[in-house]
């Protein structure tokens, strides 16, 4: 991403978005946990990294000392009086709004209505696999992971199909550009919000039966949510929707190419998909969020300051050897398995059904139809940086 | 034996189930999803005999750590 210095010093200058991190955090990680494990940055105005699960878990239930005001690091700091809601509810709503803002979705992320998208996506992922065939090399996250999920939403939002470029163009902005300059990164914002709010416009002037609809007619509190909250919510919903599950789907298909015994075995017990599918999300968990310091405070011997960030690396959590037996392999029919992907506590994924659903077919369409598929240039997968990982190139040479 | 949900563990101020659809997937003859997706003990929490292992999947598997089993429960009320 280069807009930082390079880091050298992992315990007391960290920094998500460098190079070495967004190729193989892993390592980083590993070390921290045994030898400072919650480091410090003074960058982005100070951030804490705690590596271990239980650091990470006991951070995410303390919704007391910790705010959600916003969960994704940059310069910025969102303004104090876009609370309760915050900027994108109910990721950056604290309790008691957040409850009563996050329930109003869980309907629409129920098993039950996951279920019906089903056939839909399944017809998308082979519509997406006719186009990569008669390649020997195609592009597995390019080509296939990342088309999967903004389809998806934009269906159940509500917003058109032929925009997905403009919208993947406002994920990468608002996930990737975090080491951007202040203005760069809020005239990004600002677009996005300006996009929205024409798309709601338009939604109350000729309702219909999608997302924004459903939410502009829903209720909070006794009265119709305001059209700015439903805006600022649909935000949340594009950009947790997208790269995260673009990302797992990614992971997987990228861990499958490298391991012919694991893709083998899925193929002679495809059975055992679901298990192995919570086992690479535990292994290459997409997902680090964030939180604020609410108040000075010292924290298990760090000394945090107010407005400072602390980092929630769900992945690093899910690769701590005190919380998992033989945390860094991947055991593709690991039984137990408390993984933290989707996150802890009340700000835990709501989407999680839907991702999982989208997980599940978008593997056994592929599967199904290439069955033995391995990298084409290991050298040349390139993953993301920042709080969503996740390969973005993944050249993969197919055999029919 | 007997399986236990605590719905208050480390969420808040105010119940609320966390809906991380483990319980149900590991253990589907002693949980099921409500409408929302959220995890509920089939009947009263007791573990018909031979299912002992899924509840313990679902102990083993639940992120939220909001699931405990009480192995010494025998069902004093007979099988």
């Amino acid at each position: 991403m280069g807009h930082h210095p390079p880091v050298d010093d992992w315990t007391s200058d960290f920094d998500h978005t460098d190079d070495v991190w967004a190729a193989d955090p892993y390592p980083i990680w590993e070390e921290l946990r045994t030898k400072c494990p919650v480091a410090h940055t003074e960058r982005y105005g100070g951030a804490w990294l705690p590596t271990r699960y239980e650091d990470v878990a006991a951070i995410a239930y303390d919704t007391d000392r910790f705010t959600s005001r916003s969960v994704i690091v940059s310069e910025f700091r969102p303004p104090m009086d876009f609370a309760p809601a915050g900027i994108a509810p109910p990721i950056s709503s604290d309790p008691p709004f957040h409850q009563d803002a996050r329930r109003m979705l869980l309907p629409i992320f129920s098993p039950q209505a996951v279920a019906k998208l089903e056939p839909s996506t399944r017809a998308y992922c082979e519509e997406l696999i006719d186009g990569l065939r008669g390649h020997e090399i195609v592009d597995a996250a390019e080509g296939y992971a990342q088309h999967i999920p903004v389809r998806v939403i934009a269906n159940m939002l509500g917003l058109p199909e032929s925009d997905a470029d403009v919208f993947r163009g406002f994920v990468n902005h608002v996930l990737e550009g975090v080491a951007l300059p202040l203005e760069q990164r809020a005239e990004g914002m600002l677009s996005l919000f300006g996009y929205l709010q024409g798309q709601i416009q338009d939604h109350i002037d000729h309702p219909r039966d999608d997302l924004i609809t459903f939410l502009l007619e829903s209720e909070l509190h006794g009265e119709k949510v305001d059209p700015f909250h439903v805006a600022r919510t649909i935000g949340l919903l594009l950009i947790a929707g997208i790269d995260t599950t673009w990302s797992a789907i990614g992971a997987s298909l990228w861990h499958l190419a490298k391991t012919p015994s694991d893709r083998e075995r899925l193929l002679a017990e495809p059975e055992l998909l679901p298990v192995a599918m919570e086992e690479m999300l535990r292994a290459y968990a997409p997902v680090t969020m964030a939180r604020l310091v609410r108040e000075d405070m010292e924290w298990n011997g760090c000394p945090m300051k107010a407005e400072e960030w602390v980092l929630l690396p769900f992945p690093s959590a899910n690769r701590d050897p005190e919380a998992f037996e033989h945390a860094d392999e991947v055991i593709i029919d690991r039984a137990e398995n408390r993984h933290a992907a989707f996150g802890l506590g009340i700000h835990r994924c709501a989407g999680s059904h839907l991702a999982r659903m989208e997980l599940r077919v978008a593997l056994e369409v592929w599967l199904d139809a290439f069955p033995v598929f391995e990298l084409a240039n290991p050298a040349a997968v390139r993953w993301s940086g920042g709080q969503v990982r996740g390969p973005r190139t993944l050249p993969v040479r197919v055999r029919r | 034996m007997l399986i236990d949900v605590d719905l208050e563990s480390q969420c808040g101020e105010r119940p609320i189930r966390v809906g991380q659809a483990r319980c149900y997937f590991t253990a589907p003859d002693l949980f099921e999803p409500d409408d929302i997706g959220d995890g509920y003990v089939i009947g009263d929490g007791t573990v018909p005999p031979g299912q002992e292992g899924q509840a313990r999947l679902a102990v083993a598997n639940c992120p939220e750590r909001a699931i405990t089993i009480d192995e010494d429960d025998d069902d004093e009320e007979g099988d």
